[in-house]
């Protein structure tokens, strides 16, 4: 594009060309691509031998990566919108309890439990949002608020129906429902068993699973992942929807003067939030089998962190899904490796603190690029 | 001259006790220039607020084409044909231009299921219309935010020409600009008003008002102290009126008449 404009006749000789790197600077994922060589030539080195980087270690990073990715992709739209939710880890711990307690403790279908959690968390979302913006408090607060709110209801919840704070039996209410398996199962069994067969990745040798290939299938936590990112990267950067995203999260008096519907933009990404929240609580209760009240615990700052890590803005108005998306695998291959390398896993605290302040010192340089400030 | 493009009559808006404009009258023609002029507090934003539609008059009549109209919302006189350049409200600098020109009104594409934004449709149009306007963007994907101060209002113009505005409400669109951008955009209020649009030019500085206007509508305290045509007032006697006279004479005596 620079090229063409550069021929033309009437070109500005005020204009300087700005150099490829320079252009590549201020792309909002370059921190956490950086970052995720960086994390990956460094366990490269340090933790090769531990199995890491055979097909279980993936997976096992895979996975807690997937976890982060998919409540990162509702928090770095909300974010990008001009809002925060604090509210997040409550909500999945909220999600987890409705889901326990309507098919273990009532004996509701799964499926009528996991679309009850559902509306109820898309309802939490709308609530959230109506008051931030008929208020005009900060989200932060407001959100803040809901934190406790679900929180105590959780327990409260769990302890007044089962005076337990973790109900079991999730696993066997959800068996044959055709709605959990979209959260519990695991796709693609028969490639795994095709790469097993031809020697890619290794089989079982003993026990009841023996024959069987070390892993199984593409558990639905990690496709829930890739399909929300997918659909946030296109809805963001693509569609309509997504000028609106980052128009009322820019300049939310400025957008509406411009006649885009800030207030209901704002509500939908909280309800969104909300939404990729239950989806991350309905997978996991589905794989432990279980819902407990403390479930989800700071998970809304981890979110925060990796989409900050993602490159997008604090106040709103920039940011990007691929970058919140690669913030979470930092995240996961980093907590993940550090076990793997056999390092002390508080120290894992210590690199979130330290990765989190270069990412937002970094971040501020590149917004002072692109809106020319000095 | 031919009928208005659109006409205020005794417009008053209340907010709770405080009267802040009480019976404003103001028409603008096709292809002029209707220079609002006003001090701080005159009642100049919520005059221009209420013809863009964000404020209900609390009594009043506008007009249309003729007709009484009605605006519940901005979207209203904006489909109506009447866009507004806030000062600096106009543009969202972390937006590319091209996001910032079809914010609200993003061209769409269908891909398979899904509408897409049509981005080579719209960076195709800004690129040209900037052009039009004497703005050469380096890319249509650069942040407004790179640009000057002019070059913004510039943009916010052209935006509201290509969606074909009728009038076009200009709020202080020179006053935080230096000389040589300020220039530029009375410039490009020149052309605008060529092409039969008529321009409603809010300020306080008398000089870019006579720079460009054709006709001058003064407001001191939420009243209309009437609109004189181009020639028939002098500069010195605008800056009196809109200053309510006296302390500013004074002033202006001690400084040489420079104010």
């Amino acid at each position: 594009m620079s090229e063409a404009t550069t021929n033309t006749a009437d070109k500005d000789e005020r204009i300087k060309e700005i150099s490829r790197f320079r252009k590549a600077m201020i792309r909002p994922e370059l921190g956490s691509i950086c970052g995720v060589i960086l994390v990956f030539v460094f366990f490269l080195l340090v933790a090769r031998d531990s199995g890491m980087f055979s097909a279980e270690g993936v997976m096992n990073w895979g996975l807690v990566s997937a976890q982060f990715a998919i409540i990162a992709v509702g928090a770095c739209l909300l974010m990008i919108a001009g809002e925060f939710d604090l509210s997040v880890g409550s909500m999945i711990g909220f999600s987890g309890i409705i889901i326990a307690l309507m098919s273990v403790t009532y004996g509701f279908p799964m499926w009528i439990a996991i679309l009850t959690a559902f509306a109820v968390a898309l309802f939490v979302g709308y609530i959230n949002g109506y008051l931030v913006i008929k208020t005009g408090l900060p989200s932060f607060i407001v959100t803040l608020a809901f934190l406790y709110i679900l929180r105590g209801l959780t327990i409260f919840a769990a302890i007044a129906t089962t005076n337990k704070t973790i109900i079991g039996g999730v696993r066997d209410a959800a068996e044959g429902d055709w709605l959990a398996s979209l959260f519990g199962g695991k796709i693609f069994y028969g490639f795994f068993v095709w790469l097993a067969d031809i020697g890619v990745i290794g089989k079982f040798v003993a026990g009841n699973r023996a024959g069987e290939p070390v892993i199984d299938g593409i558990p639905m936590l990690i496709v829930w992942a890739i399909a929300l990112i997918i659909f946030a990267h296109i809805l963001l950067t693509r569609t309509q929807f997504g000028n609106w995203i980052y128009a009322s999260g820019g300049n939310a008096q400025a957008a509406s003067y411009s006649g885009v519907p800030v207030n209901r933009v704002k509500i939908l990404m909280f309800m969104f939030t909300a939404f990729c929240a239950t989806v991350f609580a309905t997978c996991q209760v589905m794989e432990f089998g279980s819902a407990a009240a403390d479930r989800g615990l700071l998970k809304e700052f981890e979110a925060i962190i990796s989409v900050v890590i993602g490159g997008a803005l604090l106040t709103g108005g920039y940011g990007s899904v691929i970058g919140a998306a690669l913030g979470a695998l930092i995240f996961g291959v980093v907590q993940q490796g550090l076990f793997f390398a056999n390092v002390e896993s508080s120290l894992f605290r210590v690199f979130l603190g330290a990765i989190l302040l270069l990412a937002v010192i970094l971040n501020t340089y590149i917004r002072r690029i692109i809106t020319g400030e000095r | 001259m031919t009928e208005p493009l659109i006409e205020l009559r005794d417009i008053e808006k209340h907010f709770g006790a405080v009267i802040a404009l009480a019976g404003v009258s103001l028409s603008v023609y096709p292809g002029e220039c209707h220079c609002l002029l006003g001090d701080n507090g005159a009642g100049k934003s919520t005059f221009i607020k209420t013809m863009a539609g964000v404020h209900k008059p609390t009594k009043g009549q506008i007009f249309m084409g003729g007709q009484e109209v009605f605006f519940n919302s901005a979207r209203d006189a904006i489909e109506a044909g009447i866009a507004t350049v806030y000062q600096d409200l106009a543009m969202i600098p972390l937006m590319s231009v091209t996001r910032n020109f079809w914010m609200g009104r993003e061209p769409k594409r269908r891909v398979g299921l899904i509408n897409v934004m049509d981005f080579d449709k719209a960076n195709g149009v800004t690129m040209e219309e900037m052009k039009k306007m004497g703005i050469n963007l380096r890319e249509p994907d650069q942040a407004v935010g790179t640009l000057s101060g002019g070059e913004r209002q510039t943009v916010a113009i052209a935006r509201a020409v290509y969606f074909g505005a009728k009038v076009l409400i200009l709020d202080e669109p020179t006053s935080a600009l230096g000389v040589r951008q300020t220039s530029n955009v009375l410039a490009t209020i020149d052309k605008v008003r060529k092409k039969g649009i008529g321009v409603v030019f809010i300020s306080h500085n008398v000089r870019h008002a006579m720079a460009v206007g054709d006709r001058f509508t003064v407001l001191n305290r939420g009243q209309t102290l009437g609109t004189a045509k181009r020639g028939e007032i002098e500069p010195e006697a605008l800056q009196e009126m809109m200053a309510g006279g006296q302390e500013l004479a004074e002033l202006e005596g001690s400084l040489g008449g420079t104010v």
